[in-house]
């Protein structure tokens, strides 16, 4: 491909051809502010905050969609960029409520930052507020339109990541704003509750629905046995909400964090997952030497368990009847858990920690009702230490609670995509052929696969990550032309590492070092098989009997229920 | 908001939405065909009501928020529904000064209809918009096609009574 070269504030710079303004400064270093400008997301150019002043015509070009030209002559930083990035900030904060105090993003919202670094110290303009509704009647996500500042990168996210589109820009001119068809609560329409539109928001327009209130009140209520249980992703993602780098495995320190805010014990999801595993991988081998509901899908995301029953209801017969981790361990909580230890079930208090603003929607489903009383998101933890004036960067590493902190690698590594495909086959593959399984070797894309021999048969699954990825299997699935038999879907971008409640900022690489983080968990851990954990075996032995048994059955499996298209 | 017309049975609903089936025939579903699909089911119907939007959004494979977007978007596309007689009061500059506020309220007053809803017998659906170009007769509305223009507030209950018939 042709190469284009060009200055840059004097500098010279030589970039493929098709090349953006922005692409080159960034090359040479040179920042340029940007809001609607997501670089996972299509371009957009709407809020020229990032323009940048062509010397030669004079123009201002919005640098992230303007395209690199021969012999260009840029100035980021002239006096009329400077002047107009600013004029374009204050219009914005002109129609914005301004009250940063109060607001969730405080201290994470892009256009505060932006407007801390172009300088702008109060706002000249008075622009016409207005007076939106909240959205607060979904279990999982919060909208505050007049926090919105139309940058579409919701839209964006939620059509061409997750194809659902369930947030659009309506109306026209200034009455335009983004909101859902009929403007029905975000929760009446097909939104899958992934929160991906939360983690690409540069406001807190959308953000999740808080029940850190819930927790404090149960945390402080004597009558309440308070139980926590923290998903596999947390380990590595909870750091950066105190300052750490990205992927900083932080177990004990949330161990040793979670004690300090009172929870009479400290467990983990991670044992859940094995659980599932035992459930799932069991229920797997079944079909697939019965030949029957092949593909199997797994059903631990319920962003993308929605997200089938509205459409894909006619593979519902697919899906893993499996409960998720988080379902199978508040379960137990309130049954093998309440039972050994004495403690009257209904007395027990299930926390979750999850990196996912679904799992609050998943809480609350009819089937699973009752199962789990809060769902915190990784950022609500994180208010919550800070609330309580815990440094947590210095707190000693601490271990979870025996019986249901008792975990595997495998466990580990569902936070990240590919993850429940490599502990389940870990498991299958053993139980089939007595082998263990060698490398998968899988990496971040959107769809992977792989095909393996088990006892002199072939395995073929395939990994999926984003919804809009899933479409595409999901299709092959209906058109009867798919030639797996077992599919693992993550609504979110590099799976739950990836999830709508994970700290942010966050993007593609920030993803990665998480899942990175993951798997040295597991690389390090003594046991590394679901069906290892010395403490699954118990379960099974003491309470539960055989993998998919009657009791098995009645506590660990769930069923779907089919949702409108629209 | 348009509240669904076809009442709750399945049967009835199959029939209210026959006449949008059968147009929808004439289209392959494509994402391409979603505003001549609106216009036609726009005429048929006389409004857009929101099963019909459900159903547009199903048939060409669109979220009902994609295709409220585009609705809400374009001027010509109603979500409720539209009286016999549309009247437009013009509050363009030229009229505004001259009185088309009054002409506005007074209106209101006799149709009890606030800007933009209709008649609850259907008859009338109000609107103001800016400038109609006829700003030598300001202040001006129209009534369908009839420009009706140098008005005052006490002229408004006669040309009402015109098409109340
Ligand atoms: S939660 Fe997910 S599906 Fe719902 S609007 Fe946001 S991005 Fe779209
Ligand atoms: S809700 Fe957030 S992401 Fe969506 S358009 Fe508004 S500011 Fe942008
Ligand atoms: S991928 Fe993980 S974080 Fe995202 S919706 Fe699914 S379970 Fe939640
Ligand atoms: S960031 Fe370039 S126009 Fe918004
Ligand atoms: S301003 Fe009313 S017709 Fe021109």
């Amino acid at each position: 491909m042709d190469t284009i070269t060009l200055t840059i504030d004097g500098q010279q710079v030589e970039v493929q051809q098709g090349a953006t303004l922005l692409e080159a400064a960034r090359e040479l270093g040179i920042e340029i502010p940007t809001l609607c400008y997501h670089p996972d997301l299509s371009l957009h150019g709407s809020c020229r905050v990032c323009v940048v002043e062509d010397v030669k015509s004079g123009r201002l070009l919005a640098s992230c969609v303007a395209p690199v030209n021969n012999g260009m002559e840029i100035s980021t930083n002239s006096s009329k960029a400077r002047v107009a990035r600013k004029t374009n900030v204050e219009l914005l904060l002109a129609n914005h409520p301004n009250d940063c105090l109060g607001c969730d993003r405080n201290g994470s919202c892009e256009l505060q930052d932006i407007t801390h670094d172009l300088g702008i110290t109060r706002v000249d303009f008075e622009g016409e507020k207005r007076d939106l509704p909240v959205d607060a009647s979904g279990p999982s996500l919060k909208r505050e339109p007049n926090k919105c500042i139309l940058c579409g990168r919701c839209v964006r996210v939620c059509e061409e990541v997750q194809g659902v589109s369930a947030l659009e820009f309506t109306e026209r001119g200034f009455n335009s704003i983004v909101s859902t068809g009929f403007d029905l609560p975000q929760s009446e329409v097909n939104c899958a509750n992934c929160g991906q539109c939360a983690t690409v928001c540069p406001t807190a327009a959308i953000t999740e629905i808080s029940e850190v209130d819930k927790v404090w009140a149960a945390l402080e209520d004597d009558t309440k046995h308070v139980v926590v249980q923290t998903a596999p992703s947390i380990q590595s993602s909870l750091g950066e909400e105190f300052g750490m780098e990205p992927g900083t495995v932080v177990t004990g320190q949330m161990a040793a964090a979670l004690r300090r805010l009172g929870f009479d014990k400290v467990f983990t999801t991670d044992f859940a997952a094995d659980l599932t595993i035992m459930e799932e991988g069991n229920e797997f081998i079944q079909r697939f030497k019965g030949e029957k509901n092949l593909p199997h899908i797994t059903s631990c995301c319920p962003g993308w368990v929605k997200f089938c029953e509205h459409n894909y209801p006619d593979l519902i017969s697919h899906l893993s009847s499996a409960k998720s981790p988080m379902s199978m361990f508040s379960a137990i909580s309130k049954s093998y858990y309440a039972e050994e230890s004495e403690i009257d079930a209904k007395d027990i208090y299930t926390v979750a920690i999850m990196p996912c603003t679904a799992k609050k929607f998943e809480k609350d489903r009819e089937e699973l009702v009752g199962d789990t009383d809060a769902v915190l998101t990784t950022r609500e933890l994180a208010r919550m230490i800070k609330e309580m004036g815990i440094k947590f960067e210095t707190l000693a590493d601490e271990k979870y609670d025996e019986m249901l902190g008792a975990h595997t690698g495998a466990g580990t590594i569902f936070g990240t995509t590919g993850g429940v495909t490599e502990a389940a086959l870990r498991t299958v593959k053993e139980e089939l052929d007595g082998e263990p399984l060698g490398r998968l070797g899988l990496g971040f894309e959107g769809i992977q696969e792989a095909s393996l021999e088990v006892a002199g048969q072939t395995v073929n699954v395939a990994i999926a990550n984003g919804l809009a990825n899933a479409s595409k299997l999901l299709d092959e699935v209906r058109a009867g032309n798919s030639k797996y038999h077992f599919i693992e879907v993550m609504a979110c971008p590099n799976g739950c590492v990836g999830g709508g409640g994970q700290p942010l900022p966050t993007s593609k690489e920030i993803k990665q070092k998480r899942a990175l983080g993951l798997r040295s968990i597991d690389e390090s851990d003594s046991i590394r098989k679901s069906h290892e954990n010395p403490m699954i075996k118990k379960l099974y032995d003491d309470y539960l009997g055989e993998p998919l048994g009657g009791h098995s059955h009645h506590l660990l499996h769930t069923k779907y229920q089919k949702r409108d298209r629209n | 908001m348009g509240q669904c017309q076809c009442g709750n049975s399945a049967e009835s609903k199959e029939k209210y939405l026959a006449p949008l089936k059968t147009i929808l025939e004439g289209y392959e579903g494509k994402q391409k065909d979603l505003i001549p699909v609106l216009q036609k089911a726009q005429d048929e119907y006389g409004y857009l009501p929101e099963e019909v939007i459900k159903e547009i959004a199903n048939a060409l494979n669109l979220s009902l928020s994609q295709v409220y977007g585009v609705v809400t978007f374009y001027s010509q596309f109603h979500l409720e529904p539209r009286g016999e007689n549309i009247i437009r009061v013009c509050l363009g500059t030229a009229c505004h000064v001259r009185g088309g506020g009054q002409v506005l309220n007074k209106i209101k007053e006799e149709l009890g209809v606030d800007d933009g809803e209709t008649t609850e017998d259907l008859k009338f659906t109000l609107e103001s918009v800016a400038c109609i170009g006829a700003c030598g007769l300001a202040p001006v509305i129209m009534i369908n096609d009839d420009t009706h223009g140098r008005l005052t507030p006490d002229k408004i209950p006669a040309i009402l009574d015109k098409y109340k018939a």
